[in-house]
């Protein structure tokens, strides 16, 4: 081949491989507005100015129109017709008050962020968050609320595992990262810079709160002062707590592999008597479980085959049947009871 | 002078005619360039949007890509210098190289199919693995293709290019996302367009060069076999010690920007773009620093880089924060690298025996790389144990005893780098 021949070869080539690349690009560009523009594959309305009622917010993961927008579901049915409002959230938490949510503001450079909203979808509040959202709560008053995001940069920047959880009152005050709080694990304070904090919920006396703490690769379900500013350890293993609306049990996802790769199952503390017991869960459930009510769980399951998708299912704590399907294309739950 | 300046001696004196062609930089050296650049695109569009992908798509918690990076990170150093040692071996640097380039092409293709965060961190490792190969090779062929005093002005050249290419893959990433937020697969196939072109053009327009029978033929001696034995120069063993001194005081940029972080001197959301910042000042001092070590000497280059890089860590534990002391670093970091990343390339060249430049600048990569994997290790020890701020006041404090050190090691190179 001559030098002239090879150079004709390689500028066809490169012209109709990148030529390729952006015809798919366009393609998938239309055929994702083309989804957008269609009906939701799921009964959708339009949300009302402000949501009344015991209702389920989550966000919405059905194909169509309304994809990744906060929406809810009558508490009384929630197999029914879905309310579609208009903010777009990657991690939703609501009460009858306010709505916290966590952002992926995604543009040439992305950012994240977390947004406190009132009950007519108002800003109040915003935070911006070092890394991918993770986990948010409200307290059951609306008065505290508490989010987690991951230290990420771009990957080849990434040193590891890395959060930063953050508890704040919704009238201002910031009690700053968790980070910053005397931890005791075992009654002996510890400093370990590979301190961890994630995945908090509140308790209703706007003091006491629970978290996970991790630190040389172990994890810790840790109770949390906020007026003392400390963390004390409760039992080990155990991840993203979320305390039952009586204020008598915590459940959790507790890693179970002995592998390197982590498996969590769901398990529940009974706070009395320090009596743990883990669901009937196949599957690695990596969420935040909600309570639904005292005696079933929330938590959501991505769908394998359809990334971005997934499910909230649900489960009795009692451990007496398996978990089923609770609300389809849906994800991030939170029990509004009004 | 006591040491020849270089053995390729002829090439030092210029006739008139080609003194002109020397202020270029050689053509093949900016498609080598090129098809980095291609496969940087590629390679850091996919590695932005993992924690994304898993995090969002397949919806999974980030699990600590740290312990993965550490495996490639040492499984990385022996690839390397078994593409330096195939390279000077079998005198095909193209191929060599070409072969590194097309498992990583190949991990792209893969990457469509693969579900599951395991399958994932296997391509990443795989396309890395390609990335261990090619890097000596390569350099080995921007040396062969340029002319021996404008070395660190071509390995700047080629650095600028590379490093574009790192800078453009994330936004290209995330302008794909934008339009298309589910659009993963989209960035995928992009990343496989690119990596193929890369490839295309290196196997299509790089001339293969074959250093070793080159010099046999020019000199008539016969073709001297490749022997490990021949790296055992002594400038090439000072060069050596010295860049591993350095990179044992050089802890990761991460480090850096988490203890900034710390320190809350920016908002939390620019955390995510200061490798971009980084980025962009390595591309722009790259060829600058690149001629300067051409002109100054490469080793006082080498050692200002190390200057900057104390002086990012002496401004990370200053008490004071704000935007001005992020963006300084940024930019300090940035010149460090330009100043060290070819200029070592380069240096490494200049003190491998002929025909064995691909195995001499893998071993002084490999020993860089293996400083600065036990550097990191040691220094998130450090972190843990007495804080992230005293701890990298300890690592400046001893960089700063350890450059006048370098100082006095590379003495001998001195000379003959700025001559050369």
């Amino acid at each position: 081949m001559t030098s002239r021949l090879r150079l004709v070869i390689a500028a066809v080539l490169t012209i109709v491989l990148l030529g390729g690349a952006t015809v798919y690009g366009i393609i998938a560009f239309s055929g994702y507005q083309a989804r957008l523009d269609a009906p939701s594959q799921v009964d959708t309305t339009t949300a009302p100015a402000v949501d009344t009622g015991s209702r389920i917010v989550f966000r919405n993961t059905a194909t169509g129109a309304g994809y990744g927008l906060e929406s809810s579901v009558p508490l009384s049915d929630p197999k029914g017709t879905r309310a579609i409002g208009t903010v777009a959230c990657d991690r939703i938490y609501s009460t009858a008050k306010y709505s916290m949510c966590l952002r992926i503001d995604r543009g040439v450079l992305t950012t994240f962020s977390a947004t406190l909203y009132d009950a007519k979808w108002q800003a109040k509040k915003a935070w911006a968050l070092p890394g991918i959202p993770s986990r948010t709560r409200i307290s059951a008053d609306s008065k505290l609320v508490a989010f987690t995001s991951f230290v990420t940069g771009e990957s080849y920047g990434t040193v590891g595992f890395a959060t930063a959880t953050q508890i704040s009152s919704t009238d201002g005050t910031d009690y700053g990262n968790l980070e910053a709080f005397a931890l005791m694990i075992d009654g002996q304070r510890n400093t370990a810079a590979d301190r961890n904090f994630w995945g908090v919920t509140f308790s209703t006396d706007d003091n006491v709160f629970y978290a996970t703490a991790s630190t040389g690769g172990r994890t810790w379900l840790v109770k949390g002062d906020l007026a003392a500013r400390t963390l004390t350890t409760v039992t080990q293993t155990a991840e993203c707590p979320s305390l039952s609306p009586d204020g008598t049990r915590v459940a959790y996802k507790k890693n179970v592999s002995t592998s390197t790769t982590a498996y969590w199952s769901i398990a529940v503390l009974d706070l009395a008597t320090g009596v743990e017991k883990l669901l009937p869960e196949k599957r690695s459930v990596d969420d935040q479980v909600d309570w639904l009510d005292d005696s079933t769980l929330l938590y959501g399951m991505p769908r394998i085959d359809s990334p971005g998708d997934s499910d909230i299912w649900s489960i009795p704590f009692a451990g007496t049947a398996a978990g089923s399907r609770f609300i389809q294309h849906a994800w991030s739950p939170s029990v509004v009871r009004e | 002078m006591y040491i020849s300046l270089n053995e390729r001696g002829d090439a030092e004196q210029p006739s008139e005619a080609t003194a002109q062609v020397k202020r270029r930089v050689s053509s093949v050296v900016i498609t080598l360039g090129i098809v980095s650049m291609l496969t940087d695109v590629s390679s850091e569009s996919v590695a932005a949007i993992l924690p994304l992908y898993i995090t969002s798509a397949m919806g999974l918690s980030t699990i600590a890509y740290g312990f993965i990076d550490g495996l490639y990170q040492g499984v990385s150093a022996v690839v390397r210098i078994g593409g330096g040692w195939a390279s000077d071996r079998a005198d095909q640097p193209k191929w060599i190289a070409f072969f590194g380039y097309g498992i990583s092409a190949l991990a792209k293709v893969w990457l469509l199919f693969a579900g599951g965060f395991a399958m994932i961190i296997a391509v990443v490792t795989v396309d890395r693995l390609g990335k261990g190969v090619r890097t000596a090779p390569r350099d080995a062929l921007i040396t062969a293709s340029s002319d021996p005093s404008n070395l660190g002005r071509s390995f700047g050249v080629h650095r600028m290019l590379d490093t574009i290419g790192a800078a453009v893959g994330p936004l290209l990433a995330f302008v794909i996302l934008y339009f298309i937020p589910t659009g993963y697969t989209t960035v995928f196939v992009v990343s496989l367009a690119f990596a193929i072109v890369g490839v295309i053009l290196l196997g299509l327009l790089v001339p293969n060069r074959r250093p070793r029978s080159e010099r046999a033929a020019a000199s008539s001696e016969p073709r001297r076999p490749f022997r490990w034995r021949n790296l055992n120069d002594p400038r090439l063993r000072r060069l050596m010690l010295a860049a591993g001194v350095l990179g044992l005081l050089t802890v990761g940029d991460g480090f850096i920007y988490l203890v900034l972080q710390a320190r809350g001197s920016f908002a939390a959301q620019w955390f995510p773009l200061l490798y971009v910042g980084t980025n962009v000042a390595f591309f722009v001092f790259a060829v600058p620093l690149g001629r300067l070590a051409d002109r100054f000497g490469r080793v006082r280059i080498f050692v200002i880089g190390h200057g900057a890089l104390l002086s990012a860590y002496a401004l990370t534990a200053l008490p004071v924060g704000g935007a001005t002391i992020t963006i300084l670093c940024m930019v300090l970091l940035g010149f460090f690298y330009a100043a060290t990343d070819g200029v070592l390339a380069a240096l490494a060249a200049q003190f491998s025996p002929p025909g064995n430049t691909a195995s001499g600048i893998a071993a002084t990569q490999t020993v860089v790389a293996v400083a600065r994997l036990i550097a990191s290790t040691g220094f998130g020890v450090l972190w843990f144990a007495i804080g992230r701020v005293d701890a990298m006041l300890i690592v400046a404090a001893v960089l700063a005893l350890a450059i006048p050190a370098v100082v006095v090691i590379l003495r001998p190179l001195l000379t003959v780098a700025k001559t050369a």
